[in-house]
């Protein structure tokens, strides 16, 4: 389909979710999710602000680097690692067409 | 009810709003325009909930009227519309019980025990009481008050003691700066080389490190804590060489604030993944008397703007009137027809 891409969203039970995702809607990744009903919060609505999309890129795509506001919450998210990333600041584009995601453990 | 001295002590309204963002200060308003009293309780020391203390700075696009407007300039421009009607606050405390008492009315009770009693109560509580963000180490629960302190209440307790904080941010930068002369030993822990606050905090903690005041220890978290009855050592999980010890008698985590529903949760309210579910025609909770509106409620069609909190805030305080003034006529007016008439100050009533 034209302006769709697909993405995997491993859940935190390891079960994969492949999506259809539109990629002329504006969307990021964590709103993906929630249209899923994927258990993604979103608390502060993709401000970089909560951390409660946090995921594990785990294919390798050429996404932009993490802005500083993206950084420093992830100083405050716990269970970070390198691949870290907030959903939220993952917009959707053609170039990511198969990318993989594990949702990372909730923490508070 | 008798004791004089504890009438004294309780602060009344006709409207006890729990938070002070956009949603429980616009409620004041149209509280206001049908002659109710409001009194605000907020656990942040400022009003405004997060469009002050999160995102200040930024603009929002989408209030009816306001092209662009900064977060801060909004909740700047709402105390201004009510300051006619003169609500009371209680700022920096929790709201923590309800109780119905013989009157209907009800009482609720702080924190830090500041009684409030008033015949209706609106839940604006946002994404809920800002808490400080727990790091998510085993047992670590164990430990708190016991050499695990999210917060620095009194400086004096880590004198001469081996201190450990964790955290890239303002706060980790600045207990380490304050706290690096009078205590035994201090290591800062960083997941990151860089600190994200501001240049001069980082700067003089960089100075610290090299003076050898302070250790710092970055590409690294804390990942357990050791001790029986207290704290005595962390496990530290460096980034590239495994794992080491450290000695310590306090953890100071500060990873920031993060909203939880809090005691209210606790209330008997209907509560759906988190938010109060409300009946849309007023925006009633299942306990008659107590509404939510803003970010906490939920409903089916619910959208967490500010600007639907506005119109939930209107409906609620109509019902609100009729609910706590049964026998009193209610007409609606339109401000632009009968403009906007204030009210004493709560000093002046008598």
């Amino acid at each position: 389909m034209e302006n769709t891409i697909q993405i995997t969203v491993i859940d935190r039970e390891n079960v994969e979710h492949v999506l259809d995702a539109p990629t002329d809607m504006g969307l990021n990744l964590m709103e993906l999710c929630k249209s899923y009903e994927l258990p993604v919060k979103g608390t502060c609505g993709g401000m970089a602000l909560c951390a409660s999309c946090h995921v594990y890129v785990l294919t390798d795509q050429d996404l932009p680097e993490p802005s500083e506001d993206e950084h420093n919450m992830l100083d405050s998210a716990f269970f970070v690692q390198a691949n870290s990333r907030l959903g939220c600041q993952i917009k959707l584009h053609q170039e990511l067409d198969g990318m993989v995601v594990k949702l990372a453990e909730e923490s508070e | 009810m008798g004791d004089l001295n504890m009438q004294t002590n309780t602060i009344e309204t006709d409207i006890l709003i729990i938070g002070a963002g956009p949603v429980g200060l616009f409620a004041v308003f149209e509280a206001g325009l049908l002659k109710m009293r409001c009194h605000l309780i907020d656990v942040l020391p400022q009003v405004g909930g997060q469009l002050t203390e999160i995102y200040p700075k930024k603009p929002i696009y989408d209030i009816p009227g306001y092209p662009s407007v900064m977060a801060g300039e909004l909740v700047d421009n709402l105390m201004k519309q009510i300051q006619p009607f003169q609500p009371g606050f209680t700022l920096g405390d929790r709201a923590e019980t309800v109780e119905k008492q013989a009157d209907g009315r009800w009482l609720v009770v702080t924190q830090r025990g500041v009684r409030h009693l008033a015949p209706v109560i609106f839940i604006a509580g946002g994404l809920g009481s800002f808490e400080p963000r727990k790091p998510p180490i085993p047992n670590i629960e164990n430990l708190e008050d016991n050499g695990v302190d999210y917060f620095v209440r009194n400086p004096e307790l880590y004198r001469g003691k081996n201190i450990v904080i964790a955290g890239g941010g303002d706060s980790a930068l600045d207990w380490t700066i304050f706290l690096a002369d009078s205590v035994k030993s201090l290591t800062l822990v960083h997941r990151r080389t860089e600190f994200r606050g501001a240049p001069d905090s980082v700067e003089k903690v960089m100075e610290l490190a090299h003076m050898g005041k302070i250790k710092l220890v970055t590409n690294a978290q804390v990942t357990a804590v050791h001790g029986e009855k207290h704290l005595e050592a962390l496990t530290v999980q460096h980034d590239t060489e495994g794992e080491s010890m450290l000695q310590a008698d306090h953890f100071i985590p500060l990873f920031g604030l993060t909203p939880k529903l809090g005691p209210i949760g606790e209330w008997g309210l209907a509560v759906d993944k988190g938010a109060i579910t409300v009946d849309t025609l007023d925006y009633s909770t299942n306990v008659p008397g107590i509404y939510a509106i803003g970010d906490i409620n939920t409903y089916p069609g619910k959208l967490k703007l500010i600007l639907c909190g506005f119109h939930e805030a209107t409906l609620a305080c109509q019902s609100a009137f009729k609910f706590a003034f049964p026998d009193k006529k209610l007409s609606f007016k339109y401000t632009t027809v009968t403009g906007i008439e204030g009210m004493p100050s709560t000093a002046e009533k008598v």
